[in-house]
């Protein structure tokens, strides 16, 4: 420490001050309680989380805040919405039709539990909702493939609707699978990777094999 | 007097650039087994340290004799019970299943490559693939089968993935959970020298069913013969690897329950595969001509047989 080798303290002048913190009146939100506001900034908060969010998915690149803040209100409205969207086909008496809601929304959820299960029990680091959450996010891709099958398919059922339909939900499993890896590979041990983005691969598989068999009545 | 380079910590070089730099050190190569080519990098060792090493016995069968006897301590309602379950690598998984397609004549899968470590993420996603497999496939073979006719009307038969999912994932418990049960009643009976655990025997049953997944995409050429083919081949193929497994664990028994349980184990296999064919895949001649009913007055009504 070269500037201070002439810093001398002097015998005779006591060193005195205080240890204890002041409690704060200073910091000016000093009430952390949110039961005060209005309501409208309670819900302006969550809803710029999820969007944020959103963006997060949208553009992946390796950024914690999808993992460190996650909510499950995201997830939720994109699997009510899928769920809903592939509701309208094939609800004729027969019974080999298209997944019902209640299918949907179980092979959804169950299939992310079990997907975060098996990266846990693989020795990953991550928690389970922070896991529940980046699976339930990347659906999104997948639910704006749906949205654009039914428009097409309000133009037409042929082959080349087909073709376009395979086109874009091929293109947006591929973007769900990339996203969810990128957000997840951090977390798990370097020789399982392989083991864990498998299951990944299955759950929007499934997923797209669903929203591309989607037949209206 | 150890200078302050001694004593400070160093990032240890290349095994090659360190004897370069030291040509006369002692090192020693210890022998590995090809099944773990990931180890073989840290048995190179830097001058002056063999004797810490060997000391810790680093050696690969030293570890795994001394985790074998810790291997299930935790008790079975913690997490980590289950986590023991899972403790395998790709490279372990890729080879399991490829021990499972190729079968080595003569060798069994249990001992060359689970070796005490069974696993439940091979059978269990094995399953949960396979299930998906046949009925994607099934979906798609009918519709490539029905394509050209008018009064056909595409449905994704979702009901069948949930049906494909409870016959897959019963075969693959609850038969190993029969032959295990099997199994110990006859070695209370009869002393075998070889005796399989549960998980073992769903190890092997589940990496078995590997072979039935690239059956079930092929199944969707709808010619019979390939289909049967197909069958028959993928029948040999985990069937043996079967075989292989579960006849030394019988053949000291009475010749008879040896060999019926043996045929029991094959006919089951085959019977899963039959089924699903049946099931999922419509026959490729479907079309059967509509029968010609004379009527009383002697017009003649044809009937439409689906």
């Amino acid at each position: 420490f070269p500037g201070l080798t002439d810093v001398s303290i002097s015998q005779d002048i006591p060193v005195e001050g205080e240890i204890t913190v002041p409690v704060g009146s200073h910091s000016p939100d000093e009430d952390y309680s949110t039961l005060d506001e209005p309501v409208k900034d309670t819900i302006m908060r969550d809803l710029k989380a999820v969007g944020k969010k959103f963006v997060h998915v949208m553009y992946p690149r390796k950024s914690s805040a999808l993992l460190r803040d996650w909510d499950l209100w995201g997830p939720l409205v994109l699997c009510v919405s899928l769920a809903l969207m592939l509701q309208g086909g094939s609800a004729d008496s027969k019974d080999d039709g298209g997944p019902q809601f209640a299918e949907v929304f179980v092979i959804i959820w169950f299939g992310a539990v079990v997907i975060t299960l098996n990266s846990k029990l693989l020795g990953g680091t991550i928690s389970f909702f922070q896991s529940l959450c980046v699976l339930g996010y990347c659906v999104m891709p997948l639910t704006v493939a749906m949205l654009v099958c039914r428009l097409v398919l309000l133009a037409g059922a042929g082959t080349v609707s087909f073709i376009i339909r395979l086109i874009v939900v091929g293109a947006m499993f591929a973007w769900s699978t990339l996203a969810s890896t990128a957000f997840l590979a951090d977390s798990q041990p370097p020789n399982r990777k392989a083991l864990v983005v498998y299951p990944i691969f299955l759950f929007y598989f499934v997923i797209s094999w669903m929203i591309l068999t989607f037949t209206p009545q | 007097m150890a200078t302050a380079d001694d004593l400070k910590f160093q990032e240890f070089d290349d095994a090659a650039n360190l004897l370069a730099a030291n040509p006369d050190a002692t090192t020693i190569s210890i022998e590995e087994p090809v099944e773990t080519p990931k180890n073989q990098h840290s048995r190179l060792q830097g001058p002056g340290r063999e004797e810490d090493d060997e000391l810790l016995g680093t050696d690969d069968s030293d570890k795994t004799e001394l985790l074998a006897g810790q291997k299930k301590s935790a008790p079975f309602w913690t997490f980590d019970y289950y986590q023991t379950f899972f403790d395998v690598d790709t490279y372990q998984v890729l080879d399991r299943i490829k021990g499972s397609v190729f079968p080595v004549p003569g060798k069994n899968f249990v001992r060359l490559y689970i070796r005490s470590n069974p696993d439940l993420y091979g059978p269990f996603w094995i399953c949960a693939t396979l299930v998906f497999t046949i009925a994607v496939s099934g979906n798609l073979s009918n519709f490539f089968i029905h394509l050209g006719k008018p009064t056909y009307h595409y449905v994704p038969e979702f009901r069948k993935v949930s049906i494909a999912a409870t016959t897959i994932y019963a075969y693959a418990w609850l038969v190993p959970l029969a032959l295990w049960g099997f199994l110990m009643w006859r070695n209370s009976k009869v002393m075998n020298i070889v005796s399989y655990s549960f998980l073992e025997i769903v190890c092997v049953y589940g990496y078995s069913l590997f072979i039935y997944i690239p059956t079930a995409i092929l199944w969707i050429i709808p010619q019979k013969v390939v289909r049967w083919v197909l069958v028959v081949f993928s029948l040999c193929l985990s069937g043996s690897v079967l075989v292989m497994t579960f006849w030394p664990a019988v053949r000291d028994d009475n010749r008879r329950i040896a060999v019926a349980t043996v045929a029991t184990i094959l006919l089951l296999h085959a019977l899963l595969a039959v089924g699903c064919l049946a099931y999922f895949f419509d026959a490729p001649e479907l079309d059967i001509p509509a029968p010609i009913i004379p009527a009383h007055n002697g017009t003649t009504v044809v009937t439409k047989s689906h």
